[in-house]
């Protein structure tokens, strides 16, 4: 709904006034939360469940898991997305055959629920997957429903049992029945009955329906509901449970723009499991149901759980502590530089990453002055050279310095530049991993939130270096950085424009093992030498 | 039957009107209801904020002056707009769309028959020449309404065609109310939705269209605002139609539709039997909902 706009940007409202925080007290976790139950009752979750939801998120939120963490504005949305899954997917399975053929299928829903599509659908998939499948039309309710199915057997190249003309003429009991013996007698090794459709309250029908289940003891009794369906989905799931008591769920009309809040309630209140996901008018537009793709579909977080994944994978602990150890042991060489520098591109492009984070509209200048290509650059030029070198800069003299530009195709000025750069930076990082503050003259107050987020980790990682268990894993490039703005240059751009984005993007990024935050890029320009 | 009435909000409020007085819990149970009826987040708070207000100016303790309060707003809300069908021109064309399954059919089916119950002369168009017997449905119901029907002449037909071919036919015969039906689409696919855009230009170089009615199921969800305002900006819509009231979801969302897109209520669906369509008003519409 584009008028509220999404999850996604209102979390990051919420996230912003979090920035200069280090833990989530109630009342931040309570507007979170306030937030996440409003997304809920917009995508159409029905109401007991969005509580009970948001009830198990705030107190997992609340609870140690959170408050040991680094960045607890990330990890609620991890939480909210993992209960969210959890729910969707905790019983994710395939069909369930019969050990004796013919496994029976019986399919129930609401009137225009898209039953008869689905049969033709269901019957198409089973034949690609080597099943000899036949079409029951038990509808006989629904005006020309029994021609519906002919024509939807045909397109999907599999017989239909229709004895009846239907319009109201017929027993849509005997007429299931008599389909499986139908069955047996051609060797059909799957039956898939569609029923006529029915209201929840329409005590007649659901009887009926009921009726249908006892006389063909289906093996699988699939629940056919629209993604679109708003509160109701909980009475209408509860009425067809106690009804016919489907075994799985199907979502049609997932091709829609509707968020399908409906499959979290309807998996949450009945338990079933939903099996497949109807995603269109064409008899191929069926699929298995994704539990993920649907938690991201509802919440629509999608960029910043991607982001959070791609962090985590990409800067992992381990590493950030070596760099730790070493920046104590006062070895950080050229080496450690370049590995840090891959890890920050094994994020995957820094544009990309950076354009994911919510809020990160405001750096969006800042983004298109960055030129990744000087990573890369910078890359070639500390690959050109030979371990010893990276090992001590101080090999370099002029003749090294031509064979490194002419190998990685820079000029000497920009290897020059490169190494002069890395000496004030490690130089630094000495100093800092001492338990130092830099003296840097002209420095002032480090801009925007250099302090609030990232200057946090850093003077922590000051306070307990020699440990090197701080998880910040941050100080060599708090370092560079400091180096940067030491350097006595303009600010980097990226002080200037700071505002919105810049919280947002040292908020979300501030996590330790993070992407990295704007004031690091920008830093890390300043590097390179731009 | 199983019990008709479970349409309304009636048992999901008498738990506050029944209760002594208005407290903390009135003002919760009351979200709760309005939200479990698909009013939708935005709209609850509305209401639940206006109601607040007015018990605080009257400095009432009576929750049945809440229950009153509620029928009022609802249906000051609802009334702002005019239901009034508008078949004045000659041939009346209508044209009937929707996304699939919300009962664009079944209505179409009513609709004449309701229509014939005035003694206008109907004919409906089946130019839903997309889903599989869809045009044997229309014709079915046809003649249990005892309307006239243009047909395809091949499968998978121009729609527009169609739809052309039955209001030269209305033209031709002199009847008085044509009514069209249409494929159901999604409102997301940009494509079928320009298909919608030429059948109205189509039609349009026969006669004036008079009413694009959209039919929305009650049972949808806060998608249903979606739905209108997409149906609205491709196929000009004049008027909503709300069927499967029948069932026991309440259909909240319209309130919203009406209020986003300036679309009025036009008729409401309650049932499958060909008698089961009404003309809309306000008032009976927020009595029956509120109880």
């Amino acid at each position: 709904m584009a008028t509220f706009g999404t999850l996604s940007d209102r979390l990051s409202e919420t996230f912003k006034q979090l920035r200069t925080k280090g833990k989530l007290s109630a009342a931040d976790v309570d507007g979170t939360v306030r937030e996440i139950r409003r997304a809920l009752l917009d995508a159409d979750v029905a109401l007991d469940v969005v509580k009970a939801f948001t009830a198990t998120v705030r107190e997992r939120a609340l609870g140690d898991e959170v408050n040991k963490a680094l960045n607890p504005a990330q990890q609620v949305v991890q939480i909210v997305n993992e209960e969210l899954v959890g729910i969707l997917g905790g019983q994710q399975r395939r069909l369930q055959f019969a050990k004796n053929p013919p496994t029976v299928i019986m399919l129930a829903g609401l009137q225009g629920a898209g039953k008869t599509t689905l049969a033709g659908k269901l019957a198409k998939h089973l034949v690609k997957e080597g099943h000899t499948p036949l079409l029951v039309a038990s509808d006989l309710q629904r005006p020309n429903a029994v021609n519906q199915l002919q024509v939807v057997g045909s397109q999907a190249g599999v017989p239909v049992f229709a004895p009846e003309p239907g319009n109201g003429v017929g027993d849509p009991v005997k007429v299931a029945k008599a389909g499986v013996e139908q069955a047996r007698r051609a060797l059909h090794d799957v039956v898939i009955i569609d029923t006529a459709g029915r209201l929840g309250v329409d005590a007649e029908l659901m009887k009926q329906a009921a009726n249908i289940r006892k006389a063909t003891d289906p093996d699988e009794v699939l629940f056919v509901i629209d993604a679109m369906i708003g509160q109701d989905a909980v009475a209408t799931a509860k009425a067809f449970q106690e009804g016919v008591d489907f075994t799985g769920v199907v979502l049609s009309k997932l091709d829609g723009d509707s968020k399908g809040g409906a499959a979290l309630s309807v998996a949450s209140v009945t338990g079933r499991p939903i099996i497949f996901a109807s995603t269109g008018e064409g008899l191929d537009d069926f699929e298995p149901f994704h539990p993920d793709r649907m938690a991201s579909r509802i919440l629509d977080l999608g960029d910043i759980l991607t982001l959070i994944e791609q962090a985590q994978q990409a800067f992992d602990e381990e590493e950030a502590l070596k760099v730790a150890e070493k920046l104590a042991k006062e070895q950080f060489t050229l080496e450690d530089f370049l590995q840090q520098m891959q890890q920050l591109r094994g994020a995957g492009s820094i544009k990309k990453m950076l354009g994911m984070l919510p809020g990160a509209g405001g750096m969006k200048q800042q983004l298109e002055n960055f030129d990744e290509r000087e990573i890369v650059r910078t890359e070639a030029i500390i690959q050109s050279m030979t371990p010893a070198e990276r090992q001590n800069p101080k090999l370099l003299n002029g003749s090294r310095r031509l064979r490194i530009a002419r190998g990685s195709g820079m000029t000497v000025t920009d290897v020059n530049s490169l190494v002069q750069r890395f000496e004030q930076a490690a130089k630094m990082m000495k100093t800092v991993a001492r338990g130092g503050m830099p003296q840097i003259p002209g420095m002032g107050p480090i801009p925007g939130a250099g302090f609030g987020g990232g200057g946090a980790s850093a003077r922590k990682a000051k306070g307990k270096k020699k440990s090197g268990g701080s998880r910040s894993g941050n100080p060599a490039k708090r370092a560079a950085e400091n180096a940067a703005i030491a350097q006595g240059g303009p600010v980097p751009g990226g002080a200037a424009p700071t505002g919105a984005g810049f919280g947002l993007g040292g908020g979300a990024a501030k996590g330790g093992q993070a992407g990295p935050s704007e004031e690091e890029l920008a830093a890390l320009q300043k590097l390179l030498g731009r | 039957m199983a019990e008709r009435a479970s349409w309304s909000l009636g048992s999901a409020l008498r738990g506050i009107f029944g209760a002594r007085t208005i407290d903390e819990d009135t003002w919760d149970d009351l979200e709760a209801a309005l939200i479990t009826a698909d009013f939708g987040p935005a709209v609850t708070e509305e209401i639940v904020a206006q109601i607040r207000s007015q018990v605080e100016r009257f400095k009432t303790t009576d929750p049945r002056d809440v229950q009153r309060m509620l029928r009022e707003v609802v249906e000051e809300r609802l009334a702002k707009y005019d239901p009034t069908l508008k078949l004045t021109e000659r041939p009346a064309v209508v044209l009937v769309v929707g996304v699939n399954g919300v009962g664009k059919t079944t209505t179409i089916g009513k609709f004449a028959r309701f229509l014939r119950t005035f003694d206008r002369s109907v004919v409906v168009g089946a130019a839903d020449t997309f889903r599989a017997a869809a045009v044997d449905q229309l014709a079915t119901w046809a003649e249990r309404a005892g309307v006239g029907i243009v047909r395809p002449e091949r499968e998978g037909q121009d729609p527009a065609s169609v739809a052309f071919q039955t209001v030269e036919r209305a033209k031709r015969d002199g009847t008085e109310i044509v009514i069209i039906d249409t494929a159901g689409r999604l409102h997301t696919k940009g494509g079928l939705m320009d298909e919608l855009g030429k059948i109205k230009r189509v039609v349009e170089k026969q006669a004036p269209i008079s009413e694009v009615l959209l039919v929305l199921d009650a049972t949808t969800g806060q998608n249903g605002l979606a739905q209108a305002e997409a149906f609205l900006e491709h196929g000009g819509v004049t008027g909503l139609v709300l069927t499967k009231l029948d069932g026991s979801a309440k259909g909240g969302f319209v309130l919203a539709v009406q209020e986003k897109t300036g679309l009025p209520i036009k008729l409401i669906g309650q049932g499958e039997g060909i008698g089961d369509l009404t003309g809309f008003t306000p008032h009976v519409f927020a009595q029956k909902l509120v109880g």
